[in-house]
């Protein structure tokens, strides 16, 4: 990698992201080759937005590096409600730590963060726009669990807000994986999304569906998101698309036994608790996999640190 | 283009809708309506005392109406009008030193535009209270805010950030 940041899943090539995943395979391995590998680092966590999951994650993952975080707190609690604009923010907190790791509501905070600090920093999330390090743990679970290789996958739900999508989306363009969007046609994929799609050169292998049905059996991959009621304008649009987009035993009869079943959770009634049991479940080993991938991406971002980049 | 009525049909057809000026600037061949986003894109609204002669939907050839802006005793930077290019694509800028066209060319169409437009996503870090100026790359048919990646292809005049 020769990012000094982490903003959107756009900037990474093929090669970065399989440099990741092996590097993740190795800690996953043998986590205590790495254990005192970042001992005085300070990773800085700037949640502007609560997060609990990915913020543990990040924080076990800079620990179990040798390292430690500073953690600026809720927002209630912090400098922001006295109306401290986030380019002070990032500023001030550069001083006290040697990465930054930013979750923030709006679009383009990590872009204009970035533009104000030195040391590396990681977008955990701003607003509807992207979600990096969760897609490469997404990719780290696909590849550990169907490949990576003449992939079919198949992502369903709330394709309009979910940002995790569109980092996924992006980022599957670099392994021609034929891609299937399935949602009620309110929560289509973004236009934009669908421009940059067909800009990294992923005009073949993109459609879009409104149920499951035809595609199920085709997948190897299905990767389910929340349909959050609040986005709908009226409930009976709501209760007239959601029982189309959950998963239980009875739909995946109609898929093939190899199927991966993905979320990026929180779930609330997407997967029917009986899937958890079988192998089709993979969510909670995707959630587990946020700490290796996360090692191995601070790993590398924090290794970079004074050299010129060229490797 | 090289017809020699076209040409001038700012000037002598219809002078006595927009006079000549001595030194400035005539933005000619802007699409009709265009001129008063010209000026605000040009952050030029009078108030400086600025003398202003704008011609709108005047009968051109090129076009079929068009709107004329005279600036006198200012010339414009290359900065500013390939700013232009994104309302008036087919303008034409004649810089005017004493009564005579001393330059005359075409807008270019800039890869970048700062701090001209705001961003019309209200979820944009641009729209908060941040010390950063609003950034566009310009699209084939359109433009897209560096930050929050909204593309807008329609109404960017409506975007200039006056
Ligand atoms: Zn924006």
């Amino acid at each position: 990698m020769r990012h000094d940041h982490l903003i959107t899943s756009k900037q990474l090539s093929r090669a970065d992201i399989e440099t990741v995943l092996d590097r993740a395979a190795e800690i996953d391995a043998d986590p205590s080759a790495v254990a005192d590998r970042h001992a005085e680092t300070v990773l800085g966590l700037l949640f502007f937005e609560p997060s609990t999951r990915t913020k543990m994650s990040f924080e076990t993952a800079m620990k179990r590096l040798g390292g430690d975080v500073v953690d600026m707190g809720s927002v209630e609690s912090s400098s922001v409600k006295k109306g401290e604009t986030l380019a002070d923010t990032v500023r001030v907190i550069e001083g006290y730590a040697d990465a930054l790791v930013l979750r923030h509501p709006k679009q383009g905070s990590a872009t204009m963060a970035s533009e104000y600090v030195d040391v590396p920093l990681v977008n955990a999330g701003d607003g509807a726009g992207h979600h990096p390090s969760q897609t490469l743990l997404d990719l780290y679970t696909i590849r550990e669990n169907a490949g990576l290789e003449d992939l079919t996958i198949g992502i369903m739900g709330d394709l309009k807000y979910g940002r995790t999508v569109h980092s996924l989306a992006y980022a599957l363009t670099n392994f021609d994986a034929r891609q299937h969007f399935i949602s009620p046609e309110s929560l289509q994929l973004p236009r934009e999304v669908v421009y940059d799609l067909h800009q990294q050169g992923g005009t073949t292998g993109i459609r879009e569906h409104e149920s499951p049905e035809e595609v199920l059996p085709s997948l190897d991959v299905l990767y389910v998101t929340r349909i959050q009621r609040e986005r709908f304008p009226d409930e009976n649009e709501y209760q007239k698309v959601a029982g189309e987009y959950q998963i239980d035993a009875e739909t995946l009869e109609a898929a093939s036994d190899d199927l991966t079943v993905m979320h990026p959770l929180p779930r609330v009634d997407e997967i029917a608790p009986e899937i958890d049991a079988t192998d089709h479940a993979a969510y909670f080993e995707q959630a587990h996999n946020g700490v290796p991938v996360r090692m191995a991406l601070l790993d590398l971002l924090l290794s970079e640190q004074g050299g010129d980049g060229d490797e | 283009m090289s017809n020699d009525r076209d040409r001038h049909d700012g000037d002598d057809d219809h002078a006595l809708r927009v006079s000549k000026i001595r030194d400035g600037t005539v933005i000619d061949h802007v699409r009709g309506g265009q001129a008063l986003n010209v000026l605000a894109i040009l952050g030029i609204d009078g108030s400086e005392g600025e003398e202003l002669s704008i011609g709108m939907n005047v009968p051109s050839d090129r076009l079929a109406r068009k709107d004329i802006v005279k600036v006198e005793g200012r010339e414009l930077s290359q900065d500013e009008v390939d700013v232009l290019s994104l309302i008036a694509p087919d303008a034409t800028i004649n810089i005017v030193r004493g009564y005579d066209v001393v330059e005359k060319h075409r807008v270019e169409r800039p890869t970048v535009v700062e701090g001209v437009l705001s961003c019309p996503n209200p979820g944009c870090i641009t729209t908060g209270n941040e010390p950063v100026t609003s950034r566009f790359s310009v699209l084939e048919d359109g433009v897209r805010c560096s930050y929050c990646e909204t593309i807008v292809r329609d109404e960017i005049a409506s975007l200039i950030d006056t």
